[in-house]
């Protein structure tokens, strides 16, 4: 063996080996990652200001969103999917490729590596690209006066927590499905769409019927999203909720990655 | 002798409830070269994928290093180098970027990997591929890049899954000696092939594996005289004539396998079995005297072909 090997290094470190190589095969992509980074807020920021914005406010006003211009109300809502989207892309592709179509981890896992600590890098690294991706977006949001700079930096970890939540779920379900024909589809089409259509995104979770609002609160995007309107302007959320947001979101991260990490265990030593 | 560096014991491995490798047992001593050899599906790779400390064992107990790879996994693959059969590359990267990336899985700083990269690259002959990304490799380079990446921590152990399957004869012949360079400076390799010649070539010892079993173990040479004859003629009389004259050769030799186009016929010295064949009035319409092969002892142990 060389001598240069410390295994007990590794043993702590190794999860941080993981995400420095994941973040160099993102590297690759940083054009694309940039252009999806910017473009995407540019583009709501553009279509909500100048277009639904102002006929939402033409119809109601800003009395259906507690007398906030509708583009701030719904920004923490967008700055919470766009972690969770950097989560995903960062997660389920990085997984499945990993575990079947290249099978990446089983050479990462030829090495001292552990499992547990490639779940644990991949994870991350797809925080590392959920921070970069809001702290874009939250600078977009200052560029184009929605929030004002302040209290509202807060909107960052807020999202982050958001995303990392669901990243953490997301984890352990595609390192679980050995079958990924239809995931990409269902992922989308069933989770990810109605997750964002019903989760106060555009319209305050209060003014859905009640049986609708069950979606909401399962949902990180619901969380992060009304801790982010709190950090970003007078919302009037309560500390208990507050607390209750930190909490589920928490409690999701812990639990995600509990089980990715020995799932992923769990598969590589089949 | 000296403590095995491998030993394992009534090694089983089912999936689901099949039975992949059935209570297997076989030790490997320091600086060995030892090779599993078997047909498709015997359980070759799942043995081996156990021995790399990764995959865990249904019963039995293995030992790598005095330590149970299942118990000690890190430690254990500290010290071994490992080549699947499968290419697990990591395409989007380059060459030397796939040999740096794993050194650093191994917490080899980068100065020291740096280094290994070039004496890597001249060994797997892949020097002006440097900066290329490995997606755009030949499939053979790519098998090169593979075992490349399997020596950077320099292990004692080299696990190797079919290493030169997708190498031309040329690079086949100098990856044979490069291994037994590595086997020179003490390395010990495990291998499986299903080439006769690689299995002659490179192991001092090997195992005849068959639906998960082991059927027989030897040095390649022990083994051909344990289960076959000095010699070997094979003779063809045309896909029907074959059948019919089948029971009249048997007779003649000490042992005859029927194969769909030729008949195997064993025997110390094949000139003299060929002149008593013609003096009973049989004319082959071929005929090929040989030395006995691995591929005979395995036809033997199992009644069938390794390479079908
Ligand atoms: N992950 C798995 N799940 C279920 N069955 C498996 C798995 N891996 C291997 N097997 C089965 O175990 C048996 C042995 O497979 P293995 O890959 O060890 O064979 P092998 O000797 O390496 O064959 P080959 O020469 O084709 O590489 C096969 O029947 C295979 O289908
Ligand atoms: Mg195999």
């Amino acid at each position: 063996m060389n001598t240069g090997i410390d295994v007990s290094r590794i043993e702590r470190f190794g999860a941080l080996y993981i995400a420095a190589a994941r973040l160099k095969s993102m590297s690759k992509w940083k054009v694309i990652i940039a252009a999806v980074d910017i473009g995407n807020p540019l583009f709501y920021l553009i279509a909500v200001g100048i277009g639904i914005g102002v006929l939402v406010e033409k119809g109601s006003g800003t009395s259906g969103t507690s007398g906030i211009k509708y583009i701030a109300f719904i920004a923490p809502a967008l700055l919470a999917s766009s972690a969770i989207a950097a989560v995903m892309d960062e997660t389920v592709f990085p997984t499945i490729e990993g575990f079947k179509w290249r099978k990446l981890f089983f050479a990462q896992n030829a090495t001292p590596i552990t499992g547990r600590q490639i779940a644990l890098g991949v994870y991350l690294s797809a925080l590392c690209r959920a921070i970069s991706s809001v702290s874009i977006y939250y600078t977009l949001l200052i560029a184009f006066n929605v929030v004002e700079f302040g209290l509202s930096a807060l909107l960052i970890p807020v999202a982050v927590l958001g995303g990392g939540a669901f990243g953490a779920i997301i984890l352990y379900a595609a390192a679980k499905i050995e079958k990924d024909d239809q995931f990409f589809n269902i992922l989308g089409r069933l989770v990810i769409m109605p997750m964002f259509l019903f989760s106060g995104t555009f319209f305050p979770l209060s003014s859905m019927p009640i049986y609708l609002q069950p979606i909401g609160w399962v949902s990180p995007l619901w969380h992060a999203t009304e801790l982010g309107r709190e950090a970003a302007f007078d919302y009037g959320l309560s500390a208990l909720m507050v607390g209750v947001h930190i909490t589920y979101l928490s409690t999701l991260v812990i639990l995600g990655i509990t089980l990715a990490m020995s799932q992923f265990e769990r598969r590589l030593a089949k | 002798m000296s403590k095995p560096l491998i030993s394992v014991r009534g090694l089983t491995k089912k999936f689901d409830d099949f039975t992949a490798v059935d209570g297997i047992n076989f030790d490997v001593a320091k600086g060995e070269s030892f090779g599993l050899l078997g047909p498709n599906g015997a359980g070759k790779s799942t043995t081996m994928r156990i021995l790399s400390a990764t995959s865990t064992r249904t019963s039995g107990t293995v030992e790598i290093l005095d330590k149970d790879p299942e118990k000690f996994g890190p430690l254990v693959r500290a010290h071994l180098g490992v080549v699947p059969q499968q290419d697990n590359l990591d395409g989007e990267l380059t060459v030397s970027e796939n040999l740096f990336i794993y050194g650093r899985y191994f917490g080899l700083s980068k100065k020291f990997i740096n280094g290994k990269i070039e004496e890597l690259l001249e060994f797997a002959q892949l020097e002006e591929k440097r900066d290329v990304k490995v997606e755009a490799l030949s499939g053979g380079m790519k098998r090169r890049l593979t075992i490349a990446r399997g020596l950077v921590s320099e292990p004692d152990i080299l696990l190797l899954d079919e290493p030169t399957t997708g190498l031309d004869p040329q690079a086949r012949h100098i990856l044979w000696d490069r291994l037994f360079r590595l086997k020179e400076q003490g390395v010990t390799l495990v291998l499986t092939t299903h080439f006769m010649d690689e299995a002659e070539q490179l192991c001092d010892r090997l195992v005849v594996m068959d639906k998960g079993a082991i059927m027989a173990e030897g040095s390649p040479q022990g083994l051909i005289k344990e289960y076959s004859s000095k010699e070997v003629l094979e003779v063809r009389f045309g896909s029907d004539r074959n059948k019919q004259v089948a029971p009249q050769l048997a007779q003649m030799c000490e042992r005859m396998e029927t194969l769909p186009d030729r008949l195997l016929m064993y025997t110390e010295d094949g000139e003299k079995l060929l002149e008593r064949i013609a003096a009973a009035n049989l004319h082959p319409t071929t005929s090929l005297v040989r030395r006995s092969s691995l591929e005979d002892v395995f036809l033997r142990l199992t009644g069938r072909t390794l390479i079908e």
